[in-house]
């Protein structure tokens, strides 16, 4: 029987591990299908206070391992398949259930690949994934030019044309890292406004390999037959097709054909003469295809079980990471859709340790 | 495990007897060092086996990559009498991997 569980080896994890580990409740840490989290697929990382250089996202998260196992964290390289967090009672507890005592002897039931292991309380930091485009093709395209990591296959692009979908942070620095190998990348963003902030879409505007399609969504992928990408096809959502530097909108009435060279802008910068709109056709020419169109939770575990709001998030209760059911602490991004960083995910992490710990001497 | 490069590649791959799973990596990619161990594991686990693990850094051979179209590290290929049979990319569990394996072998 364990103290506590961790699932989850993002920064919530490790924090959360770092703490119970110190307070003397030998967790056991779940590093899942996907380990180090999401950090592990971003360049780098230069918002996490105390790396003043910035730091590589897999660099840092080998050093949250490492801090966490210092402290008798065990970690096992596994993933989660099932939990039961119904809350048997056991043996030594039943007499006090009928005494009306539950909730404190539940004991939560966490299935690995067909191992079972059982745990006072669970913290839970399973984190978020990229959501995928969800286009018919994408699938068959995927790692043939569709990539979920700039990072990891950037290389491949070499002076090729690409196209990032979104209009996030993480779409801009996606961008901005993607010229480092290729000689195009188009920026595809549905509205006409960004979310992005604004020292990274600065970056991504003063980039003279980027370009700006905006008031557009990608309908699908092409290139099945090619067996690659060879480009995508488009689709104007708003007033006009815009094109250019993600300035002031250009007029789609101007009389150019779709996907012609693009006017200077402002600055007086001209913009690619690439051939690659098919005029009228609405397609994009393209080698790779990069979403960054924001995130899921990865909370399917625990549906039906837990708590979790209309878009999957896991629900905690007011100023505590607790969830629905006691005992069971939720912390970063499964549970946060509003901040989703690595540094408040740390932060929930240590208060998911500081709840778990006092539960527990309750 | 083979170290492959270019230049050996169809000496130890395509021409080898035994069917061999070759990891396509770069040092610059977070998934692959978590893949990087787990393949290490394997090649031990399974030595004296029927099989072959190699490791093939893309960063620094790029013939062999581009000519299985690889443009998403890390990518896996099992090759068995020269032919690429099954490819995938992606940090994989240690067990899936394993059980992909014990089905090749069978």
């Amino acid at each position: 029987m364990e103290k506590v569980i961790i699932i989850g080896s993002g920064p919530a994890g490790y924090t959360a591990a770092i703490y119970t580990a110190r307070a003397n409740l030998a967790p056991v840490l779940f590093e899942g299908a996907e380990p180090g989290g999401q950090l592990t697929t971003t360049s780098e990382v230069e918002n996490f206070p105390g790396f003043a250089k910035g730091v590589r996202g897999p660099e840092m998260m080998a050093i949250f391992k490492e801090q966490a196992e210092r402290f008798g964290t065990r970690v096992v390289a596994k993933a989660v398949t099932a939990v039961d967090f119904s809350g048997r009672s056991d043996q030594a507890t039943a007499a006090g259930a009928t005494r009306g005592l539950v909730t404190r002897s539940r004991i939560f039931e966490v299935f690995c690949e067909g191992e079972l292991y059982e745990s006072r309380a669970v913290i839970i930091a399973t984190g978020a994934s990229a959501k995928r485009l969800g286009l018919p093709n994408e699938k068959k395209l995927y790692g043939k030019g569709v990539s979920a990591c700039a990072t990891c296959d950037g290389f491949f692009f070499k002076d090729k044309v690409v196209a990032v979908v979104g209009g996030g942070d993480t779409a801009m620095e996606e961008a901005n890292f993607l010229t480092k190998f290729a000689k195009r990348v188009y920026v595809v963003h549905r509205r006409a406004e960004f979310r992005a902030s604004p020292i990274m879409l600065e970056r991504a505007r003063n980039n003279p390999k980027i370009e700006f399609i905006m008031n557009t969504v990608v309908e699908d992928i092409l290139g099945v037959d090619e067996g690659r990408v060879t480009g995508v096809r488009l689709k104007n959502v708003g007033q006009g097709l815009v094109p250019g530097r993600g300035g002031a909108p250009a007029s789609p009435a101007d009389g150019r054909p779709f996907g012609s060279v693009a006017p200077a802008d402002s600055a007086g910068r001209q913009g690619p003469a690439l051939p690659s709109f098919q005029d009228d056709k609405r397609v994009l020419l393209c080698d790779g295809v990069f979403a960054a169109i924001g995130h899921e939770p990865n909370t399917k575990l625990f549906a039906g079980q837990l708590e979790l709001d209309q878009k999957g998030y896991i629900v905690t209760r007011q100023g505590s990471t607790m969830t629905s059911i006691e005992g069971v602490f939720a912390a970063g991004d499964c549970a946060d859709y509003k901040y989703r960083q690595a540094v408040v995910a740390a932060g929930a992490g240590c208060m998911a340790a500081i709840d778990a710990e006092r539960w527990l001497e309750e | 495990m083979l170290m492959l490069t270019d230049q050996n590649f169809e000496k130890e791959v395509l021409n080898s007897k035994e069917p061999v799973l070759v990891d396509y990596w770069a040092p610059w990619c977070g998934p692959c060092k978590i893949m990087g161990p787990i393949v290490d594991e394997l090649a031990q686990e399974y030595s004296g086996k029927a099989i072959k693990f190699g490791k093939m850094n893309v960063d620094e051979n790029s013939i062999i990559p581009s000519k299985y179209g690889i443009m998403s590290i890390p990518t896996f290929i099992f090759f068995k009498d020269g032919k690429p049979l099954e490819q995938f990319m992606g940090v994989q569990k240690k067990e899936d991997l394993k059980r992909k394996i014990e089905g090749w072998l069978k």
